[in-house]
């Protein structure tokens, strides 16, 4: 574990001071905001609130009875000519890779997309263990070539220019200066496809694990999941414990909002449903499959009732589009690989409160991620109660309890609270002419008053309060 | 080792649930799959062929298994072809062809190197969904997995009484996927991409290009 | 003629630093035929310590507001972010304290933000005001999202004579004020601020109306830093001017 982290000021600053940057990711989030709206509107999906509330239900049920449905899977999986394989950490993932890939002699590992897979950095753990591991999907190839994380759940490569992208593929694979994006995928195509038909193991994610089938699924546009699931002789899934959905039929429900909600699109280009390896009579696929189940702190999670609907989340990254946090800050400023919303409520739940304990305070509470969620995550909620679990943990330091006990005892005392109001008000300082204040003495100037003064000017307390004037005019009358 | 993460990660999450080993669970949540849009018919086929379109496939009508077969043929224009053992496939006469169309492979390799050289690939259809344009291709002897994926184009028959409102009623036909097939792929489109500033780019790792001969 | 007596509670911010929108708020009320009361001993409804992660402090608040508000049949607060801190959260405040939880309960339904107020109880939307000018709504968050607030306030601007609404491009789009959120990121909170002012002056209106005056002090603290000549005014204070 790492030291507790303080506001990334540093990162904040130069995100919010470059405007191209600033450009980009309002542009891209705008899009996807569009595209979202008119997906799930009424005439496009009459009954999209009814979808959420069942996916929400589903989504609970299947939580409260997760041993029961890990169980299920376990058989059907089996069943399936599959194997199920528990992990508890990145450590135990990569060793079980790594043994496998030793065991058939294999030495390239073809990845599609997977947050999964990104949380426990399995690729640097495979190249250590001399196994190449290669991205496929387009934006997280650029990214592997950069040596950058995801910028965003859903659109990894959001932050990057076509110029960006021309000299990473130049930097990396020497080819001649590119900067089309049609002909920059084609590169890219030509030299992923020589690999999907190279290696030995694919390994993707897994939107959904479909408990009584056995299944996992994966949604994808480009057909690197497809080719990852399908090329090689050996499909290794790495999915989450919270991934469980308990029937097919349940897809019906989720399928249409992750689309939608992700990218605006009815369904994404390719929906792979895939049971367990090829099977007899069936052309290609490949012969082994397996199915990794990844803990990784999502068991310690489980155990608050009132913030187990974190794990609702099927990463559709709504809550990162709609976030202005977000939208202002990007994605690399938050401490872990999920950013925006869902990442401010998972990343304390996963790594500890006191680890990043500005975080959950990171949000102007405004509401918009919850209202988005197509599986009506209360994440306001959430962020409060981390709230209040980093006072308790004491990592905001002394100081900042002392002050509120201070506030609310005044609150409390309406006598003190009134007669401070008054001294506030014939302290202030008053423009000429009845402006707001654009600046105060360097004295005045700290704190909160500082803070706010930076970027915006203040009201002047009112000379008369309206508990005075209300006094005054009911003497008056 | 591994078989210890088992009892561990089973065990804290019975602990964190407060549920006993070998517990059950009560039934999901009740909700119905609700079949909307037009029935079989024309009007169903219209949906199809204008959501497909929508996607930036290319639809085709024609009136029988030949026909579909002069359609399919008209596109290949004279490209190399890796066509799959299906009936429909076969009925369109695809693999009477003079040129280079390659069928009936002996070993998966053969079939895998097929794939990654020609220029098109033509298969049929398990089902199609109208309201969303979407094939729907469900691994089997006659359908492999990489003959719709590989190729840079993708040519679908789809003989119209597979064409189904949506996926409410697939899954309503067909409630346990898992019993037929371990590989079921819905196609909504050809493979795209846009993680290059946001630039629609098509193409990138599956077929740029897919048709739908529709045989009504 | 409406009648019957409410109270009001008009929120710290109003008490101290915009007191008009208050004032305004009374005589809305008044104009409408209620008894206003305003009980002295009201000060703060103690969101900014619940939203800081101190519970225990903000329950000493809450149940200040409780004490003081004994018995009134009516509370109209002048926000919909105070108001739903009264309404929807006083509960939590009290965990294992089933009486004041109970307590908190009951206000729910007595709670009512000005607009909702006028609409629900009073039951108006035309309460005689008219304000020459062209004016745009901006949505504050907890009073769309948590107390779906929408409609109403522009269904009471459309029927103020003399008034024309334009509507922002992103109008539901957060502020940037999120209470001590402004202060302890102030960059990103001016940001968000900077954000919603372009999109007010692609209105081309000269006065931005909310039902919140934390909103308010955010909006006009950007606008007057930009040199904007636009002004912010609560909604009270449109529908008392005539």
């Amino acid at each position: 574990m790492k030291g507790q982290s303080s506001v990334p000021q540093a990162g904040i600053e130069s995100t919010l001071g470059d405007a191209r940057l600033q450009l980009a990711i309002y542009t891209a989030t705008g899009r996807l905001i569009d595209h979202r709206k008119k997906a799930v509107s009424e005439e496009a999906l009459p009954d999209y609130q009814e979808l959420r509330r069942i996916a929400h239900e589903l989504k609970r049920h299947t939580i409260e009875n997760l041993d029961y449905y890990l169980a299920q899977v376990e058989r059907k999986v089996a069943e399936r000519g599959g194997k199920v394989v528990y992990c508890e950490d990145g450590a135990e993932v990569s060793r079980f890779v790594l043994e496998l890939a030793r065991a058939r002699g294999e030495r390239l590992v073809v990845k599609s997309k997977s947050m999964t897979t990104e949380e426990i950095h399995l690729n640097e753990a495979l190249e250590s263990g001399q196994v190449e591991a290669v991205e496929t999907d387009l934006g997280e190839y650029l990214l592997q070539l950069a040596h950058e994380r995801p910028y965003h759940i859903v659109a990894p490569a959001l932050h990057k220019t076509r110029y960006d992208v021309a000299d990473i593929l130049t930097g990396s694979l020497g080819v001649e200066r590119e900067t089309e994006p049609e002909k920059q995928t084609k590169i890219a195509r030509g030299v992923l496809r020589e690999k999907f038909l190279e290696a030995g193991i694919g390994i993707t994610g897994a939107n959904f694990v479909v408990a009584g089938s056995g299944a996992v699924v994966v949604v994808e546009n480009e057909g690197n999941a497809r080719l990852s699931s399908s090329a090689p002789r050996i499909h290794i899934a790495v999915a989450g414990i919270e991934k469980l959905i308990p029937r097919a039929r349940d897809l019906a429900v989720f399928l249409k909002l992750l689309g939608r909600s992700a990218t605006g699109q009815a369904l994404s280009v390719y929906t792979s449903f895939l049971a367990g390896a090829r099977r007899e009579g069936e052309a290609d696929g490949p012969e082994e499959f397996y199915l990794v189940l990844l803990d990784n702190g999502r068991s310690k999670l489980l155990a608050d009732r009132d913030k187990r609907e974190s794990l609702y989340c099927i990463r559709c990254g709504a809550c990162l589009n709609h976030c202005p946090v977000y939208r202002k800050i990007g994605g690399h400023n938050y401490p872990w690989i999920y950013s925006g919303p869902i990442g401010a409520i998972i990343t304390p739940q996963f790594h500890g409160v006191e680890q990043d304990p500005w975080l959950p305070f990171a949000s102007s509470l405004c509401g918009a991620c919850a209202e988005v969620c197509p599986v009506k995550i209360d994440i306001p909620k959430v962020l409060l109660k981390l709230r209040a679990e980093v006072t308790a943990s004491g990592a905001r330091g002394g100081t900042e309890r002392r002050v509120f006990r201070v506030w609310a005892w005044v609150m409390a005392h309406p006598w003190w609270y009134g007669v401070l109001g008054k001294m506030a008000a014939a302290l202030s300082p008053r423009p000429a002419g009845g402006g707001w204040v654009n600046k105060l003495p360097g004295w005045m100037a700290v704190g909160p008053l500082g803070s706010w003064l930076k970027e915006r000017d203040l009201p002047p307390p009112a000379e008369q309060s309206f508990r005075s004037q209300w006094e005054r005019r009911r003497r008056g009358a | 080792m591994r078989e210890g993460a088992r009892e561990r990660i089973l065990g804290r999450v019975r602990t964190a649930l407060g549920r006993m080993p070998g517990e059950g669970a009560p039934e999901p949540p009740a909700y119905e799959l609700v079949v909307r849009g037009p029935g079989p018919g024309p009007e169903r086929v219209r949906l199809f062929v204008e959501r497909f379109e929508a996607l930036a496939g290319k639809a085709h009508m024609v009136g029988s298994a030949a026909e579909a077969g002069a359609k399919a043929r008209e596109i290949v224009a004279g490209r190399s072809v890796v066509a799959v053992e299906h009936e429909v496939v076969r009925a369109a006469g695809v693999m009477e062809w003079d040129g280079d169309v390659r069928h009936g492979f002996a070993t998966g390799e053969e079939l895998r190197r097929a794939c990654a050289e020609c220029a098109v690939g033509i298969t049929s259809t398990s089902y199609a969904l109208a309201d969303t344009g979407t094939l729907v291709a469900m691994a089997g002897p006659g359908e492999p997995r990489l003959a719709s994926l590989l190729p840079p184009v993708h040519i679908a028959l789809v003989p119209e009484a597979v064409i189904l409102a949506g996926i409410e009623e697939l899954l309503l036909r067909v409630p346990e996927p898992d019993e037929g097939t371990s590989s079921m792929v819905f196609i909504t489109g050809p493979s795209r991409t846009a993680d290059i500033e946001q630039i629609l780019v098509r193409g990138v790792h599956g077929p740029g290009e897919i048709h739908a001969i529709v045989i009504v | 003629m409406a009648t019957g007596r409410v109270s009001i509670f008009v929120t710290c911010i109003v008490d101290q630093v915009f007191p008009r929108a208050g004032m305004a708020m009374a005589e809305v009320l008044e104009r409408l035929g209620y008894e206003v009361e305003f009980r002295a001993g009201q000060t703060c409804c103690g969101q900014p310590a619940f939203n800081s992660g101190y519970r225990e402090e903000a329950a000493v608040v809450a149940r200040h507001f409780l004490r003081v508000f004994e018995g009134a049949e009516w509370i109209v607060v002048p926000s919909g972010s105070c108001g739903s801190m009264i309404a929807h959260h006083y509960e939590e405040l009290f965990p294992g304290d089933q009486e004041m939880a109970k307590r908190a309960r009951a206000l729910e339904g007595r709670v009512f933000e000005f607009s909702r107020f006028l609409l629900e109880v009073a039951r108006t939307d035309d309460v005689g005001a008219r304000y020459e000018g062209v004016v745009t709504y901006h949505d504050s968050c907890h009073a769309l999202r948590e107390m779906h607030i929408k409609e109403g306030p522009r269904r009471l601007l459309g029927k103020v004579r003399g008034l024309t609404l334009k509507e922002m491009d992103i109008a539901e789009e957060c502020c940037g004020f999120g209470g001590t959120f402004s202060v302890k990121f102030p960059e990103v909170s001016g940001g968000m601020a900077r954000t919603k002012v372009a999109s007010i002056v692609r209105t081309g209106a000269e006065a931005v109306v909310s039902i919140d005056s934390s909103c308010l002090m955010q909006l006009q603290g950007a606008l007057s830093r930009a040199g904007v000549g636009v002004k912010t005014m609560h909604l009270a204070e449109v529908l008392a001017a005539r």
